[in-house]
């Protein structure tokens, strides 16, 4: 099943939307809580992140009985360090995305943690593309 | 007690029904359908919030409760009378003339349901307080919130406290009393007078735990009336020799109102009533978007108890006479004889824990689950998204969903019938056919005595 969300940037308000959605379609399905949660979390940073730093930005989902595979897409400003945008508490919010509670600097890696599988493509001054995949049933 | 797996007090009378779909359309968790012109309910998703008995307009709703003549059978019969009973009363009517006519009523002794609250705060700070748990902890004290949150949101249950309510610590604590003096349980009745139908349902059929020990339970609409009835045919309170005081000292009294719990929470705590907005705050919750709070304390009804289901004063100002009566408390003529049971009550103020109680929406197989969803979205494409009702489901939505399962028929649906009588694909009287299924028969003929019109009261 497909589910596609537009996300844009700034719009604070709105962040979060899709991966509410996507927790009630979860939720629907009979999927196991905990994976929910783990979805939710990872999907939830992802957003915010483009609504904090990119221009606009596309999510697709897909979901089939082992898995779903979320992937979003960004115009912006694209990660010049991914590794150090990996480490926890490395922030290049501005001031004003902080006093919103935003920008912690827990995005990347939150997702990371959640995820079964993370892969970053990103392009300085061209956008940056998310994939993560988690399994429903769980092999940890 | 045994008792069905989905106990509900709330029934639904057939004959007086009249299948207007009011009821449908409030309830929180889409568990009503209109069948055969009577409303039905899917009974594994009613969280006995009561919104449906709320809205009836011909009172088809009814809360069931004990036959009041029940108390005698016991020889020793105690009205369990939580603090928004009391404040349901005018000024002037006080707790000690309610207490009095009570037992001129038949009953033998009072306990007030908050009387246990003292210790429950502090056992609430103590779960507050230890990281080890789900945080924001969730109160327990509202049971229709207990059951959405089993229905809606099973992945919140670990937050819900698993420690009793108020009144399960002042029932414990009395029928402990009555042991002590020697008496045996089958001569002690305890009898919870209740405002709303969820906390008859969290006595009969208890989230986790099987022994509130409380016998039955009265409608304080029911006790109203009849305290009222005793007050107006003796001339007034001055005739009525008081009996003791209320034993709540300030913070007790306001336990049930919006806030009473969280103010005696240290930490971070939100208070948060009424339906929409507590569904509106756990979907946020379960989306992650809320951080640092350290307890929650929801309740379904707006004003919490006070805009109880079966309580018959008008909401704020039985709040705003509670406030004011917690102000006046005189702290010497207080009685604690709970404190010498503290540790008894400790040693049970746990309920075991609280599991979802998930009501299947699809299926349990994902795969099968998935496909169906398809289904309905595809449905929806040409569903008109209007949410009439006329469908005999709440929504749309729900439509589709009941079609996928096989409990409606895609027809049923007024809109996509208009288009296929247009089309030639559908008979007109067969059309009226389905709708007279679904609304009952002679549902359309004129009728003068229905509400609003010109012969409504005949």
């Amino acid at each position: 099943m497909r589910l596609d969300y537009k996300v844009e940037g700034g719009d604070f308000a709105r962040a979060g939307w899709a991966s509410s959605q996507v927790k009630k379609v979860l939720k629907q399905l009979g999927v196991d809580q905990n994976i929910v949660k783990r979805v939710v979390v990872a999907l939830y940073e992802a957003e915010v992140n483009i609504v904090a730093h990119a221009y606009r930005g596309e999510i697709g989902v897909d979901i089939d009985a082992e898995k779903i595979v979320m992937r979003l897409e960004d115009e912006g400003p694209g990660i010049p360090d991914v590794s150090l945008a990996m480490q926890r508490g490395y922030s290049t919010a501005t001031p004003q995305v902080r006093e919103m509670g935003f920008g912690a600097g827990m995005g990347l890696p939150n997702i990371n943690t959640n995820a079964d599988i993370f892969n970053i493509e990103t392009k300085v001054g061209v956008g940056t593309t998310l994939e993560i995949i988690i399994n429903f049933k769980s092999n940890q | 007690m045994s008792t069905p797996q989905f106990f509900h007090a709330l029934k639904i009378l057939e004959d007086v029904c009249i299948g207007c779909s009011h009821c449908v359309r409030v309830c929180p968790t889409e568990a009503l359908r209109i069948r055969d012109g009577k409303s039905h309910l899917y009974p594994d998703r009613c969280v006995d919030c009561g919104e449906c008995y709320r809205v009836c307009p011909v009172n088809a709703i009814i809360n069931n409760h004990d036959d009041f003549d029940k108390i005698f059978r016991y020889k020793h019969r105690i009205a369990l009378v939580p603090s928004i009973v009391l404040g349901q009363f005018k000024d002037g009517i006080e707790p000690e003339h309610i207490f009095a006519v009570l037992k001129g009523l038949g009953f033998t002794d009072i306990c007030e349901g908050e009387e246990g609250a003292k210790l429950l705060a502090e056992l609430i700070n103590q779960r507050v307080s230890d990281r080890s748990v789900e945080h924001p902890v969730i109160s327990s004290f509202c049971p229709a919130v207990v059951r959405l949150i089993q229905v809606n949101f099973p992945g919140l249950t670990p937050n819900i406290m698993p420690i009793k309510a108020p009144l399960d610590f002042s029932a414990m604590y009395i029928r402990q009393k009555y042991r002590d003096m020697g008496i045996p349980d089958s001569e002690v009745g305890i009898f919870y007078i209740t405002p709303c139908a969820a906390k008859i349902v969290a006595i009969v059929s208890p989230v986790a735990d099987d022994s509130s020990g409380i016998n039955g339970f009265i409608n304080l609409d029911f006790i109203y009336n009849k305290v009222m009835k005793v007050i107006k045919s003796t001339g007034g309170v001055k005739n009525i020799v008081p009996d003791r005081k209320s034993n709540l000292d300030g913070s007790q009294m306001l336990w049930a109102l919006t806030g009473g719990e969280a103010s005696c929470v240290k930490g971070r705590s939100l208070s948060i009533d009424g339906m929409k907005n507590v569904i509106d705050f756990l979907e946020k919750l379960e989306n992650e978007e809320v951080d640092n709070v350290d307890f929650l304390e929801l309740r379904m009804c707006d004003q919490s108890c006070a805009g109880g289901i079966l309580a018959p004063s008008n909401r704020f100002l039985v709040v705003e006479r509670m406030q004011k009566r917690a102000l006046r408390v005189d702290a010497d003529s207080l009685t604690f004889g709970i404190d010498e049971y503290r540790e008894y009550l400790k040693a049970n103020a746990k309920t075991e824990d609280i599991r979802p109680r998930t009501s299947l929406r699809y299926d349990v197989d994902v795969s099968k689950a998935i496909a169906k969803m398809e289904k309905v979205r595809r449905l929806m494409c040409f569903l008109p998204g209007i949410d009439c009702s006329v469908c005999g489901a709440p929504t749309c939505q729900a439509h589709a969903e009941d079609v996928v399962q096989g409990r409606s028929v895609i027809s049923n649906c007024i809109f996509l019938q208009k288009k296929l009588e247009n089309q030639r694909l559908l008979d007109s009287k067969h059309a009226l056919r389905m709708i007279e299924k679904i609304w009952g028969k002679d549902r359309f003929d004129k009728n003068c005595t229905k509400k609003g019109a010109k012969n409504e009261d005949s």
